[in-house]
């Protein structure tokens, strides 16, 4: 989490990513954001997001992004 | 079957009168009926071509759902099995589903493909190899980029497991089929769309007129302006002869036009689903009041735009290979700049593509091109601006929240220039003219009233920008100017209605253009 | 929804619907000026007497012939449904909404719109048709006339072909806002000024000399509907030279009028006899006749009808003394202000090209 938490506050210094749980909803995050994000986890985690996982709810916060990773993990 | 003519307006009313007189469980066979007559009349053979992809994605729907129901059946009926085992056999059935998905895409892409850039390929080819061009003739299906796009995103979400598939062939014949917005979208979302699209709907007044207003506010806004305007941006286009100054303003009138077309279309087709009840996505978001490209990409035909990232742009960099270069190029081009490498490809690839899409013409990759180009530059200027705004305390303050937005406008106006003169290199030599033999006499000297918009022309563009801009603004600062006339007496709010109907009969630029010169004694 | 409601939606429904009858009355071109062959097709309408003789026709009618002359000489009571370049169709049409409210004795037609076989000019096609009472005619003719460009549904409401008149409406057409003035008499077109006949340029050769097929139509159409409700079909080919009249077509037509035992009279050859002198009776160098050659030749040609049909005199009978009185009132005081005005400006300028407003 703690490294989930590193890669965003590098992305937006300014943000407070404990707190959101609208990060897409309130174009915090763009697309842009989202690619960078989906290869830094590849990076970071070793997981590949797929495409059907890129829906709001799972980026919205920082929580529902680590839930998605350790899901895929599981998998 | 043109927005603007007798004839749709006419179909129109046919269609909203009967959609409230039949029971509510015929409604939607109703429109299936009415989208289907609207196509056969366009021509028999664009139904054929529509029955095909309805076809094919209903097929390959269905198969593909049946196959997760077997597959969450084995497993029920086999817990026995280990993890890999279970693994092994979602691969099995993931391949299969795959295999449908690639045969419903290649198909209907395929056929977009065909008929509507074998004759752009052709030329350029020949071009290239100094051939002879001979055109091929083809009929491209009215609409077939909308359906086609709509299609293909349905099939995605289903195969996703986002979407349950549509088992009435039928219903989902209507959602593919749609008439109002198979001219100009938006482009739905079957998830969307669906909601309101089947269910049966009693007339209400209020539902029912908000509809009717919009469809007005949007012919309004078509026949009054765009097409009003449109004449100056021709005589100003064509041929090349109006260099300089003549450019800015071509640059400002397209940019009008376009505005005034495209929304009014959008607004008539959201307004006939609105009189019916039928939610559909919204195309615009206030475009023109963006600080950014980007922004501006959030808020211009919005549903093509969501399309393209969720159908191309996240697919192609959540790909392996994309990410594998993405891993790469960090090893070896450092943090800063490896990180940015799936960014840029794959905006690249979406900035080809939507160019393509618009037209099959390389203006309209060359458009793509400089869209791509502006959006990345910015975003490469985005620390720059950061430390700007930081220092001089600029930002939030609405003169220069005003600067920003004409910078915008602005922008997006010079890029869009590519779709309107006759090839590439002629924008270049053009746009450049504006900078370098910009003559400002012509705003004094009555150039622009010989370009075939006279005094009363432009007099009706004022006003009319006047009311677009005070609606826009009112939208912005206080929300649904619909909603703000409901709440006043029901005279005011029908008046309003009545008075922009009348405007727009009378001021519209349509029919026969009366030319009194048409009437001088002729000797017979 | 509350009653109150439902009232506020009736009012401005009625509402618009007035406003728009008022913007289309106001913008609809009123050719009271000018231009004012848009009005003679309507004017038929408001004719109280009956009329022995019709004409139907172009330009060729409406200002070769002078039915106050044809009053005046014979006690014939004569009309002439003319607007400009009517087609073969459109008088056929004519004819059917004429039949419609009198059957005459006689009914003139002029042949030179049988060299059009096809739509010509959404301009004159609204001139002729515009005025026409509503009745299966109209429709008929509307759809047998239109060019590419027009709709049906803008002869329903002319306001949608006529709306872009808002930022050139003039005097005249608020003036005439629910009201016209007559512009013929007893649709005669009259124009006293003279402007001779210098010559025309030589005829070319066409490809194909042979009739339309669709004008033919309804040249049979009209010789039918005239058999079956008892009126006597005259043919004629007014005497000016120009637009050029072919042999090849003369034949043609004579061919018809033999087969069909109706009289065809081409007028060209008979200048002399009718005593046409067209260094001075013509207003346009020789494509029309002006006042005095309409006279002359509705003189000419009336000795032709007492001569051969047998048409009351109905001078002597009070109701038609007193329209015809009426009638030769206006002329002659249309007459005369012609002949002042040319006196003063030595050319008319509240008539013709001149009179056009801007």
């Amino acid at each position: 989490m703690d490294e989930l938490l590193e890669i965003l506050q590098d992305m937006h210094p300014e943000v407070d990513f404990d707190a959101s749980d609208t990060l897409v909803d309130d174009k915090v995050l763009d697309s842009f954001d989202i690619v960078t994000l989906i290869s830094e986890i590849y990076d970071t985690f070793g997981v590949a997001v797929p495409a059907e996982e890129i829906v709001p709810a799972n980026f919205n916060s920082a929580t529902a992004l680590y839930a998605l990773i350790q899901r895929l993990e599981d998998e | 079957m043109l927005f603007t003519s007798y004839a749709f307006v006419g179909f129109l009313a046919l269609v909203l009168l009967a959609y409230y007189l039949v029971p509510g469980r015929f409604q939607w066979p109703l429109l299936l009926l009415a989208s289907y007559a609207f196509y056969f009349a366009a021509s028999p053979y664009y139904l054929l071509f529509i029955l095909v992809t309805t076809a094919s994605a209903w097929a390959v729907c269905v198969k593909m759902e049946d196959l997760t129901g077997a597959q969450k059946a084995y497993l029920a009926d086999h817990k026995d099995l280990d993890r890999e085992e279970k693994k092994a056999y979602r691969e099995k059935i993931k391949k299969r589903k795959r295999a449908y998905l690639i045969a419903a895409l290649a198909l209907n892409l395929g056929i977009l493909a065909v008929t509507k850039y074998t004759n752009f390929v052709l030329r350029s080819v020949s071009s290239l190899v100094g051939g002879a061009f001979q055109p091929v003739d083809l009929i491209v299906p009215m609409g077939i980029s909308f359906y086609t796009f709509q299609t293909v995103g349905y099939v995605i979400d289903v195969y996703r497991g986002k979407q349950q598939a549509q088992r009435s062939f039928f219903k989902l014949a209507l959602f593919v089929g749609f008439f109002p917005q198979l001219v100009q979208g938006p482009i739905s979302r079957y998830g969307q769309l669906s909601e309101t699209l089947y269910a049966p709907h009693k007339f209400q007044e209020k539902t029912f007129s908000f509809g009717l207003m919009r469809i007005l506010w949007g012919y309004f806004k078509k026949v009054v302006l765009a097409d009003r305007i449109l004449t100056g941006v021709t005589a100003l286009v064509q041929g090349g002869q109006y260099a300089g100054a003549y450019v800015f303003v071509a640059m400002l009138f397209y940019a009008f036009e376009l505005y005034c077309d495209f929304t009014g279309g959008i607004d008539i087709t959201i307004g006939i689903g609105e009189a019916m009840g039928i939610r559909m996505a919204e195309n615009f978001d206030l475009p023109y009041f963006s600080k950014n490209i980007k922004e501006y990409w959030n808020r211009w035909h919005i549903t093509m735009g969501t399309w393209f990232t969720d159908y191309i742009f996240y697919p192609l960099s959540a790909s392996r290979p994309m990410l594998r270069l993405s891993k790469w190029s960090r090893a070896h081009l450092g943090q800063k700049m490896g990180k940015r490498v799936p960014v840029y490809l794959c905006s690249l690839a979406v900035w080809l593509a939507t160019g393509i899409w618009h037209g099959a013409a390389w203006n309209f990759v060359a458009w793509g091109l400089a869209n791509y180009v502006v959006i990345m530059v910015s975003q490469e200027l985005e620390p720059l601006y950061e430390r700007f705004h930081a220092r001089t305390h600029l930002r939030g303050k609405a003169p220069y929240e005003v600067f920003q937005v004409v910078r915008t406008v602005l922008l997006m106006s010079m890029i869009r220039m590519f779709d309107c003169y006759r090839d590439v290199p002629l924008t270049i030599a053009m746009v450049g003219s504006m900078f370098t033999r910009f003559d400002a006499a012509i705003f004094t000297d009555g150039s622009l009233l010989a370009i075939g918009l006279d005094g009363a022309d432009y007099l009706v563009l004022a006003v009319g920008l006047a009311v677009v801009l005070g609606v826009s603004l009112y939208k912005r600062k206080r929300g649904s100017v619909r909603e703000a006339l409901y709440a006043k007496p029901a005279g005011v709010y029908y008046g309003a209605m009545a008075l922009l109907l009348v405007c727009t009969v009378v001021f519209g630029a349509y029919g026969v253009g009366y030319d009194a010169s048409q009437f001088i004694y002729n000797q017979f | 929804m509350k009653k109150r409601r439902w009232l506020a939606v009736l009012l401005t429904a009625v509402c618009t619907v007035g406003v728009l009858y008022l913007a289309q009355r106001l913008l609809t071109p009123k050719y009271q000026k000018g231009i004012v062959e848009g009005s003679m097709v309507a004017e038929y309408y408001d004719e109280t007497v009956e009329h022995d003789v019709v004409f139907i026709g172009d330009c060729e009618v409406y200002e070769n012939f002078s039915p106050i002359t044809l009053w005046e000489d014979y006690g014939i009571s004569s009309y002439i449904r003319g607007s400009a370049q009517q087609l073969t169709w459109q008088s056929y049409y004519l004819l059917e909404d004429t039949l419609r409210y009198e059957t005459p004795d006689v009914v003139v037609f002029n042949v030179l719109a049988l060299k059009y076989d096809e739509p010509q000019s959404e301009a004159y096609n609204r001139m002729t048709i515009d005025g026409m009472r509503w009745s299966r005619s109209k429709v008929e003719d509307i759809l047998a006339s239109m060019t590419d460009e027009e709709h049906f549904i803008e002869y329903v409401f002319p306001l949608l072909r006529y709306h872009d008149r808002w930022s050139e409406l003039n005097k005249t057409d608020v003036q005439h806002w629910f009201s016209k003035d007559p512009v013929t008499h007893a649709g005669y077109y009259m124009r006293v000024d003279v402007q001779p006949e210098l010559g025309f340029p030589d005829p070319m050769p066409l490809a194909d000399y042979t009739l339309g097929e669709k004008a033919m139509g309804y040249l049979q159409r009209m010789a039918d509907l005239c058999r079956e409700k008892g009126v006597a079909l005259i043919l004629i080919k007014a005497p000016t030279e120009y637009p050029h009249w072919y042999d090849e077509w003369d034949e043609q037509v004579a061919a018809f009028a033999e087969e069909n035992g109706v009289p065809y009279i081409n007028y060209i050859p008979l200048q002399d006899d009718i005593g046409l002198d067209m260094a001075t009776d013509t207003y346009d160098g020789g494509l029309h006749l002006n006042n005095q050659g309409a006279e002359k030749m509705a003189a000419y040609f009336g000795a032709y009808l007492k001569e051969n049909y047998d048409l009351p005199d109905r001078r002597g009978e009070p109701e038609y003394d007193a329209v015809w009185q009426e009638k030769i009132d206006a002329y002659e005081a249309m007459k005369r202000q012609q002949y002042d005005e040319l006196a003063q400006y030595g050319e008319l300028v509240s008539f013709g090209a001149n009179a056009i407003e801007e």
